[in-house]
């Protein structure tokens, strides 16, 4: 089976452009170019550049001593956690940015939850002097202040959603809508691996340069391109689906997805997708979300502001129905756990959405000869106050 | 012949109203379709709220986020309207985002339409190429007629493509928008008004977001077949709940 995206802009039956018509002529004309421009030495060159002297790529694929003897098996941490502005958000809309350059764009628009992917397009919209308006729902924004403080200094304008549940589901509408509103000079740069078709193989192309330098990465350390296991966290999926592109179609290498679970898969209060959505439209695709038997999207929960989202991009809901992926959801105290214990390990502290792939060790063992990669997608400078009222320090 | 059709043949400037099902209160449905229909009103759009509903703008969805409040289903919708049609003639349609009718059951929603009265389906969110490849036999199968949406960046070559695949009217929005948004017409709207009349489509059409009173119906059906109003009747309602529903299309019809 191959499990990257047909020509019609699905995986199996997930995915496609449920859109309105008044977004078809953007759609369109993003899907008509994307692969066009990407595959232009140009761009390529441009691209490469700056992911390695802004970005600062490639990003260390570290051995995990201490963990690694915890867990009695081999860890190596992806660490996305040390690019710039913290997290894999930026390796997407470096790229993004390139591509509204090409069609010409004046001006950007975004969403945000947590505001990982909000300052990671501030940070590139500054980066290229292109203005930009980042929508973010009126409870994130009170929440996740210092992200909206990086926000206004590099220049861009946060508008709040006041619609509906008033978080990132929320902004992603108003994102739209107003795109729908701006439809000659405006790109959207989706911050996951969602959205309609080209959207959610433009974002994972972007960022399956994690995937790409895991292997050369790991060739050198342990003589293999192939690791036993690729671990993700998934909320939308980006950083997911560009840790497990380039083995996707590689049977040797397991592919692991962990969900927030938050209070318990079960308690009403959760973020566990694939174990709770149905087949759905969301935000242009086909997709697993969560939703009431009428066909309403629901409010999900995470501890994890990053994984706070009722649906999952196509291609994971495609790994999740085929079994090509073992998807596994850790509660919010697996991962607070397990980001602790990263930090008592291993000194380093991570993001509260990339504890939860660490908190895989609570829900599978693994051989003591097993090379498992981590996705450590970002950094908990962000997450310091949630740390903080956790653990009560 | 579908009533949409029959309605289309009338000589006349058709006026169809938009409102949100379950608002302002649950059970408004069929007090408001009369009372529409007695007022001279041409054809009825029955919205299906939606959590999600990304091509509208504040009115709506605060209207349909009220109506889901309120206990509003699709379940609920089809009870509410099951006699409708022992006291209504007029055409109806039901205007709804794709998930709800796709957790229904596309077709069992289709067939509920068919044996309800309703006439058509306006759906933002189900493209052209779906709808050709997995939903038009159904369309077809419980006769119902698919409203498709243009705008003024839609080119002429898709123009004709949807023109091809529609048989009853083409939905013409009036300017690059969410609804709700616009105070009146331009220069510009006037211009893709009449780059669309020369098109010479088959379907007549029937434009839409920006229209909320006599000055801009006119507009607005200068060059097309009729106009839709929404936000402003949602308005309307929010304001006096179901009275003086005659009041306010005496004033878009005068």
């Amino acid at each position: 089976m191959n499990y990257n995206i047909d020509n019609k802009g699905y995986y199996g039956e997930f995915g496609g452009a449920f859109i309105p018509e008044m977004l078809y002529p953007n759609v369109e004309e993003l899907r008509l170019n994307y692969l066009k421009f990407m595959e232009e030495d140009s761009f390529k060159d441009e691209f490469k550049q700056l992911l390695k002297d802004y970005v600062g790529r490639p990003s260390p694929l570290y051995f995990a001593k201490r963990l690694s003897k915890k867990h009695n098996t081999k860890v190596y941490l992806k660490r996305e956690d040390l690019n710039h502005t913290g997290a894999h958000k930026v390796n997407n809309t470096i790229g993004q940015i390139l591509v509204a350059k090409k069609l010409g764009k004046k001006r950007i628009i975004a969403e945000t939850g947590a505001g990982q992917h909000g300052v990671a397009t501030a940070t590139v919209c500054a980066l290229m002097g292109i203005k930009c308006v980042v929508y973010m729902g009126e409870i994130d924004i009170a929440r996740q202040a210092p992200n909206v403080a990086r926000m206004k200094m590099l220049g861009a304008e946060v508008k709040p959603a006041l619609s509906g549940s008033k978080t990132l589901k929320d902004a992603t509408n108003e994102a739209i809508r107003d795109w729908i509103n701006n439809p000659l000079d405006t790109h959207y740069i989706i911050g996951s691996a969602i959205g309609p078709h080209p959207y959610p193989d433009m974002v994972t192309r972007f960022q399956s340069v994690i995937s790409e330098e895991i292997k050369w990465q790991l060739k050198a350390k342990e003589g293999r391109e192939d690791p036993d296991y690729v671990v993700a966290c998934i909320g939308g999926g980006s950083n997911a689906a560009g840790t497990y592109y380039h083995y996707l179609n590689n049977k040797n290498v397991g592919i692991i997805a962990v969900e927030a679970a938050g209070l318990g898969v079960n308690s009403g209060k959760s973020a566990a997708t694939s174990a709770l959505g149905k087949v759905g439209i969301i935000h242009g695709c086909k997709t697993q979300l969560m939703q009431t038997a009428d066909g309403q999207i629901t409010e999900p929960y995470s501890i994890s502001a990053g994984l706070d989202y009722p649906g999952v991009g196509p291609l994971h809901s495609h790994l999740y129905k085929t079994g090509r992926g073992e998807f596994y959801s850790a509660t919010d105290k697996q991962a607070m756990q397990a980001g602790l214990e990263l930090s008592k390990l291993e000194g380093i502290i991570p993001a509260i959405e990339s504890a939860h792939a660490l908190a895989i060790f609570e829900h599978k063992q693994f051989k003591p000869n097993d090379i498992v990669v981590i996705s450590l997608s970002g950094r908990g400078d962000k997450d310091l106050q949630n740390y903080i009222d956790y653990f009560k320090l | 012949m579908n009533r949409i059709n029959t309605k289309l043949n009338d000589s006349k400037k058709l006026l169809s109203i938009y409102f949100t099902a379950g608002y302002p209160n649950i059970n408004d449905t069929t007090t408001i379709i009369k009372q529409l229909e007695a007022n001279g009103v041409d054809m009825i759009e029955i919205g299906l709220p939606f959590s999600d509903p990304l091509a509208d703008g504040p009115t709506i969805q605060a209207s349909s986020t009220q109506a889901l409040q309120n206990g509003m289903t699709t379940k609920l919708l089809f009870e509410q309207l099951k006699d409708i049609r022992k006291t209504v003639s007029i055409p109806l349609l039901i205007m709804g985002y794709f998930n709800p009718m796709f957790q229904y059951g596309f077709e069992a929603f289709c067939k509920k339409c068919h044996d309800i009265g309703i006439d058509g389906l306006i759906i933002p969110d189900l493209p052209l190429d779906v709808y050709q490849e997995h939903y038009e036999h159904i369309f077809k199968t419980y006769d119902l007629k698919n409203i498709f949406l243009i705008t003024p960046q839609t080119s002429d070559e898709r123009i004709k493509q949807i023109d091809k695949a529609s048989s009853s009217f083409i939905y013409m929005v009036s300017s690059a928008s969410v609804t709700g948004t616009q105070s009146g017409f331009g220069d510009t709207q006037t211009d893709y008004f009449e780059r669309i009349a020369k098109l010479n489509l088959n379907n007549p059409q029937i434009v839409g977001f920006g229209i909320s009173n006599s000055q801009t119906f006119k507009a607005a059906t200068k060059h097309a077949k009729g106009a839709i109003i929404g936000s402003a009747f949602i308005k309307h309602l929010n304001s006096n709940g179901t009275n003086n529903i005659n009041l306010f299309t005496k004033s878009i019809l005068d």
